[in-house]
């Protein structure tokens, strides 16, 4: 069970978006923006307050690759593999990053919730591929010590 | 507020004149590649300077006698490469710098902006060229800039500036001197077309939804540029966002549009950013919203973030998806101009359309059908990656050949590598090799070599990029991002992959390279969407101009840029191993044996090809077969 405050948070993004069946989209991004992820029962509970049925919010929440049920790390880790990275070598840095974390393919999130790892398509700045988003900041020229090192500097700063 | 014509003239002379007033500007690229390698602390770092040094005003004071200065976030300056770049502008000088550090940030001040010195070691420099102002570098000088016009010169934020470079002239003009149909018919005229990819005429589209019987209309930017390895759209859009959104409204004014929605990949925070500050300042301004400049027309631009669904660049998926629905594509006829959004009429350009209607609206058809070539007017961005000395994004007119964008503008290839193809279209073109280097870039003339230009993404690939395993990861896109709805798209991409997947292992069969042809016209032809029938493009194109390379995957078992992991053969060069054993140590399966202090072996019959001991010599022995 959620806690109260979750449901009075979507009230609030539900006001914000005007409550009409089109905003679920931008309903459900808000409510991953605050939470990093799309618990379950936020996405019944706005299906009910703005009148689509469950199943349609379910399909859409399950289509769109941004939307996640599980939660994610405190770091969500986007390595790009579009093609100007992909050519410039960006699976080594990828590989590098889930050996350092222990995680792969099938597990992204680390157990102390501090990473999340996974691939995006395109990240707009192949200039200077190989790149990767660390939340909404995008670190260009990487390398597999590169990330290895980003890794120290982002656990040193989350202790700190 | 900006109520009529009268005001619009005043705030557009105002704003020249505090253009004018300016005796230096500091104009920081603040691109998402330079906001990347840190232009955001660079642009920080001057505005700390500038702060500090007395008689220099920073803001815009009439009559005061002090110097002015600006430090101004500009849109991409285009050589992604060699950020983060800076411009030091005095009236009509410019100097360009690149890789420009934090510790750089005083010198150039004192240097540069105080004084008239130029620091030499950050200019463009490259094989004896030594290029002081932007317009010296080969790679800007050879381009023609018409929707990147403003980047890189002017604040992209400010509405200001965006009226001082001329801004809003063309829906001036269109709204006091032109009727809606009018409009059209000079869009129509230019022959501009459409710049997402398909190439079919803007101009038509606008006809034909003026024509509907349905008065509630829609005029809809498709942003979600989602091929990989293409970054124009999000340039344009964080770079001159007002000048988009001027042709928007253009287009809702000729087709007597009441609201537009601007969708955008969610991967681009910074477009989504400057869109909804420029959208806020706009309405405030009274630019947007109801009664604009005092007339009868009424316009409201909305936002929409895309979630991550590649197939959502399709006009149909889009429209469902801003409707908040699954995006996924429906059967056609009706078209989105019959049946758009919210099944209404529905302009729908993506962003560099849009961008080129106010020159076309100001400078008229005639003008722009002087740029380009006959079937294909104006220019085309594209943005340049892979293998490639000089990266970054670039504007050319139509036409331009493969081999004056790679090797005049692009610098050649990376460290002088040979060069075997480019990628162009992304996941739904496909590749030219040099055979046709000379072929003109425009719609009609890609498409007859099984490519297209698509939305503008270059990705230049040398010896070291093996051509089956690019068809493998264009596979692998597509199939990810199939919706589902279609059995041709969702079961045949599978099975196309299935393929590509085999080769690239090393179990490849003699019969493989033909199913994979025959599946790959099966889901090109049947396939209900743009998505599905260009998927199988890239893997046609690379088995048409890269059979051979096919046939030593599959019956010789090699790979000869050494990319398929499967098939590369490690040893070790007797001469350059020490013998420091670290190697066999690092060794997981036990596959390296040698004494100490003597050269190492492989026993290829154990290595699973992990390349751990290539990545722990540290005398560089280890080397592919």
């Amino acid at each position: 069970m959620l806690d109260q405050s979750y449901y009075a948070k979507a009230d609030e993004i539900i006001d914000q978006y005007g409550g009409e069946p089109s905003a679920l989209i931008p309903i459900m991004q808000a409510i991953q923006g605050e939470y990093r992820y799309l618990p379950g029962e936020l996405l019944t509970y706005v299906a009910g307050k703005i009148g689509v049925t469950e199943a349609k919010a379910c399909s859409v929440a399950t289509f769109y690759e941004n939307f996640s049920f599980d939660p994610k790390g405190k770091y969500v880790i986007k390595v790009c593999d579009g093609t100007a990275c992909h050519v410039r070598k960006s699976m080594p840095v990828l590989e590098a990053l889930y050996e350092k974390l222990g995680l792969s393919k099938e597990k992204k999130t680390t157990d102390d919730m501090m990473f999340t790892v996974e691939t995006v398509s395109c990240l707009g700045a192949c200039g200077l591929a190989p790149t990767l988003m660390v939340n909404e900041e995008v670190h260009p020229r990487m390398t597999p010590e590169k990330a290895r090192e980003l890794i120290d500097q982002l656990r040193g700063g989350a202790g700190a | 507020m900006i109520q009529d014509r009268t005001t619009l003239v005043q705030a557009r002379e105002e704003a020249k004149k505090t253009l004018d007033s300016y005796d230096c500007r500091i104009l920081v690229c603040s691109g998402t590649g330079c906001i990347a390698t840190g232009s955001e602390k660079i642009y920080e770092k001057f505005l700390e300077i500038a702060g500090d040094v007395p008689g220099v005003t920073l803001e815009f004071a009439p009559h005061d006698e002090k110097a002015h200065l600006g430090v101004k976030k500009t849109g991409c300056q285009g050589i992604c490469e060699l950020g983060p770049l800076v411009r030091i502008q005095k009236g009509a000088e410019t100097v360009q710098y690149t890789k420009v550090q934090i510790d750089d940030c005083q010198e150039i001040f004192e240097k540069s902006v105080l004084g008239s010195e130029i620091v030499e070691r950050l200019l463009y420099q490259k094989g004896g060229l030594h290029c002081k102002r932007p317009e010296d570098i080969p790679f800007i000088a050879k381009q023609t800039r018409i929707v990147l016009k403003n980047c890189g010169k002017y604040d992209a934020e400010s509405l200001e500036e965006y009226l001082a470079s001329g801004g809003f002239q063309a829906l001036e003009k269109a709204m006091f001197e032109m009727d809606p149909d009018q409009v059209i018919a000079e869009v129509d005229k230019s022959g501009l077309r459409g710049r997402g990819g398909g190439g079919f005429p803007a101009g038509k589209k606008w006809v034909q939804v003026a024509r509907q019987k349905e008065t509630t209309r829609y005029v809809v930017c498709n942003g979600d540029e989602g091929d990989p390895g293409a970054f124009m759209d999000g340039s344009v859009m964080e770079g001159d966002p007002y000048r988009m959104i001027e042709g928007m409204i253009l287009a809702a004014y000729a087709v007597r549009a009441q609201n537009g929605y601007i969708y955008v990949r969610a991967e681009y925070p910074n477009s989504v950013a400057r869109l909804r500050h420029a959208i806020a300042i706009l309405e405030e301004q009274g630019m947007l919203g109801d009664h604009i400049l005092g007339t009868d027309f009424s316009f409201h631009l909305h936002i929409n973030k895309g979630a991550g669904a590649f197939v959502c660049g399709e006009g149909s998926a889009l429209t469902a998806s801003i409707e908040g629905s699954r995006g996924m594509p429906r059967v056609k006829p009706p078209r989105t101009v019959e049946q758009g959004l919210w099944a209404k009429p529905t302009v729908l350009n993506n962003v560099e359309t849009y961008a080129n209607v106010p020159e076309i609206i100001l400078k008229g058809a005639d003008w722009f059908r002087t740029i380009g070539t006959e079937g294909s007017p104006g220019t085309k961005t594209f943005s340049l990656t892979g293998s490639i000395e000089n990266t970054g994004l670039i504007e050319v007119p139509m036409g331009t050949t493969l081999r004056e964008i790679i090797f005049d503008i692009g610098g050649g290839l990376k460290s002088g590598a040979a060069f075997k193809a480019v990628q162009i279209g992304g996941p739904s073109g496909g590749c030219l090799t040099s055979k046709h280097l000379d072929v003109p870039l425009d719609f009609d003339s890609v498409k007859k070599y099984g490519a297209i230009v698509g939305s503008g993404g270059l990705v230049v690939m040398d010896e070291n990029t093996c051509m089956v395993e690019v068809a493998r990861f264009f596979m692998s896109f597509t199939q990810r991002e199939s919706c589902g709805k279609c059995g041709p798209c969702r079961i045949g991409t599978k099975r196309m992959l299935e393929i590509l997947e085999k080769i690239v292992d090393g179990k490849g069969e003699p019969e493989d390279l033909d199913k994979l042809e025959h599946l790959a016209h099966f889901v090109k032809d049947r396939s209900l969407c743009g998505l599905g029938k260009s998927a199988p493009l890239p893997v046609l194109s690379t088995i048409q101009n890269f059979r051979e390379e096919y046939m030593e995957h599959i019956v010789d078992k090699s790979c000869a840029a050494h990319v398929c992991k499967a098939m590369r053969v490690y040893a070790i060069d007797p001469e350059k191993c020490k013998g420091c054993t670290k190697c066999a140590r690092n060794c997981p399966a036990g596959a390296i044996s040698g004494n100490r202090k003597e050269p190492h072996e492989i026993d290829a019959a154990k290595c699973i090809k992990c390349g751990a001991c290539m990545d722990n010599c540290a005398f560089g022995a280890v080397y592919v077969k």
